[in-house]
């Protein structure tokens, strides 16, 4: 996708064509100067956004510093807390187990990358390079489960789960997605990219379908790889519904789920709301910091997708 | 759209079985003789998984929709009773007309604002990478942290109501209004939605030939212009791709107003969504499994509806 390319021009601005925008007046695509007025306009317009969007994550992370002897409700409102405190990320591992949760959300995400990334690349393997009778019809079986809208299946998938016992245990959280057909097709894609003949020549070498597999398909695809990893520890720490649905003791809820649980409980409580939330948010917060990259990537590949 | 013949790139001399052993193969390693390599077996584990945690509850709420089956009552096979039930449901009929609502007021800000936003950060003037960054944040947090911000935002005494009391607008009930909560989740959705959409654009526009836009200024054409003769037809396909997977999210929506509204929807279900309701009727120890497939069935073939009918209108303008 484009988008990557994008994002990757703008981490080496010297290379070929960008090179102009590196000239000390700032230019258009093609070169022509972009006038002040405009420019000044942008960056209004790109301020006036930056507030709507990052604003309320500010908003909720002042609120979770306030004290409790700090009005909350004052209007004007006071952007800036008055003196700083942790005390209510404290409270809030005193009402609710919140480290417990984050631990619990912790291992089924690392668990959904696991068994996501493994799962999807060999099956998108056999559909992309081996040959056998029943291949199209494997595609085929993948290609109707992407388009299945989850929603439409959940009670029955509550059902199932419960038939198996595995209902209100984190085991059961991960099952359902923890192949997604999507990723399997993303993954054969990405194999059905790769140049025939390395593999070709591997084969004439004597290796089977293991070892061409994991030596030389597998690395060559290390960025989808890395997509389907982000994208599968993100759906899997966000989720609600389907946790909603198969949890039911406290004991083991997820983050979304104790802070949906605190949300009920103490709602008029904001200070500790909004403590949880940022606890809940931090991570994948840091985590896109870090790996944005993967994350615009796998807009493109997964809306192509559809 | 995923083309669904994977033979394409297969070189005429291609291996017959990827287990033949070739004669006269040096020996590599252990690995060959100890694990087996059958093609089913990579393919296994993801059929296994998809087919009974996906294909088989699909099957399986196509049939338990005809039945009166219970969380702890296996139930019996009743018709079309469930469907008949719909009809006469007042609670499903609210459900039909919130989520279709809410597609109807979602999609087209969803379809319009990140191609608006998009054009907003396509130059590459100085700090732009910050802001496109900026403008995804909202998509990676949690749909569950999403709601919860924002029910203390649109709180009688939270923020948004501080600011319209301070410039003397006076405070508004956007939560406890039922008309209100559901515009409020709807804003909710198209402020998450935001970045995820202008990523799809930005590499749709990165498409469009800069000669078009060059020979319509030359032309005389200004901005506004410019805008709707070069630029919308030359991205219509995308802004087609936008509507399909927003119309369909946002018929399918839960998070945001049962974070919102409560899991009631409010006191009286008044701001339940199809969803919800499935939700609501079919899990627990007295969920009547039955009843919420046969909703379940009505979501399902509204969904697929909606992306055959957006599809079809795409189609259409491109004969």
């Amino acid at each position: 996708m484009s988008v990557t390319e994008d994002v990757r021009a703008e981490e080496t601005p010297a290379a070929g064509p960008v090179r102009r925008r590196r000239a000390p007046r700032v230019t258009d695509d093609n070169g022509k100067r972009i006038r002040v007025w405009e420019l000044v306009l942008r960056y209004v317009l790109l301020l006036a956004v930056l507030a709507i969007t990052i604003g309320p994550f500010l908003w909720q992370l002042s609120t979770s510093l306030k004290g409790t002897h700090e009005d909350i409700f004052s209007s004007p409102p006071k952007f800036l807390p008055g003196s700083p405190t942790l005390h209510n990320y404290e409270r809030v591992a005193n009402t609710i187990p919140v480290w417990d949760y984050a631990f619990n959300s912790l291992k089924v995400a690392t668990a959904n990358v696991v068994t996501n990334c493994v799962g999807s690349a060999l099956a998108g393997y056999a559909l992309a390079r081996l040959r056998y009778r029943g291949r199209r019809t494997a595609t085929l079986v993948f290609i109707l489960a992407m388009l299945v809208p989850v929603e439409s299946i959940v009670i029955a998938q509550f059902t199932t789960m419960r038939e198996l016992g595995l209902n209100n245990t984190l085991i059961g959280v991960v099952l359902p997605a923890c192949i997604a057909a999507m990723n399997v097709l993303l993954m054969r894609n990405a194999f059905l990219n790769l140049p025939y003949e390395i593999e070709e020549a591997a084969f004439v070498d004597g290796a089977n379908a293991w070892q061409r597999f994991l030596r030389i398909a597998l690395p060559s695809v290390k960025g989808t790889l890395a997509v389907v990893a982000i994208f599968a520890f993100m759906g899997a720490w966000d989720d609600f519904l389907w946790p909603l649905i198969v949890l039911s003791d406290p004991a083991k809820f997820t983050l979304t789920i104790g802070l949906n649980y605190l949300h009920g409980t103490f709602a008029n409580d904001e200070r500790l709301v909004a403590a949880g939330t940022i606890i809940a948010v931090a991570p994948l917060i840091i985590l896109f910091a870090c790996l944005q990259r993967y994350f615009f990537r796998g807009v493109g590949e997964g809306a192509v997708k559809g | 759209m995923t083309s669904p013949l994977p033979s394409v790139k297969t070189p005429a001399t291609s291996p017959a079985t990827p287990s033949a052993k070739p004669p006269g193969a040096r020996p590599v390693s252990r690995v060959r003789r100890q694990l087996p390599t059958s093609p089913w077996l990579f393919a296994a584990p993801g059929l296994l998984v998809v087919g009974i945690f996906i294909l088989y509850p699909f099957v399986s709420t196509l049939v338990n929709a005809f039945t009166d089956r219970r969380t702890l009552i296996p139930g019996t096979f009743v018709g079309l009773d469930n469907f008949r039930e719909l009809l006469h449901d007042d609670m499903f009929w609210t459900g039909l007309r919130n989520s279709v609502l809410y597609m109807v007021g979602v999609v087209p800000a969803l379809v319009l604002l990140p191609l608006l936003l998009a054009l907003l950060v396509q130059k590459n003037i100085p700090g732009i990478t910050f802001f496109r960054s900026a403008f995804y944040t909202p998509v990676v947090a949690s749909i569950v942290v999403v709601g919860l911000i924002w029910v203390w935002l649109l709180d009688e005494r939270g923020l948004v109501n501080a600011v319209l009391e301070a410039v003397g607008i006076g405070r508004v009930g956007f939560l406890s209004d039922q008309w209100l909560l559901l515009l409020s989740a709807m804003a909710v959705t198209v402020w998450k939605g935001l970045g995820y959409y202008m990523i799809i654009y930005l590499a749709a526009l990165a498409n469009v030939p800069r000669e078009l836009h060059e020979a319509a200024a030359v032309d005389g054409a200004g901005a506004v212009r410019r805008f709707f003769t070069v630029t919308v037809p030359a991205v219509r396909s995308t802004m087609v791709l936008v509507a399909a997977l927003s119309s369909v999210a946002a018929f399918k929506v839960f998070s945001e107003v049962y974070l919102m509204a409560g899991p009631n929807g409010g006191p009286a279900g008044e701001d339940t969504t199809l969803v919800m309701l499935v939700q609501r009727t079919g899990t627990g120890l007295t969920g009547r499994v039955g009843y919420a497939s046969a909703i379940s069935v009505v979501v399902f073939v509204i969904t697929v509806a909606l992306m055959l009918l957006v599809l079809r209108a795409d189609r259409k303008e491109d004969a």
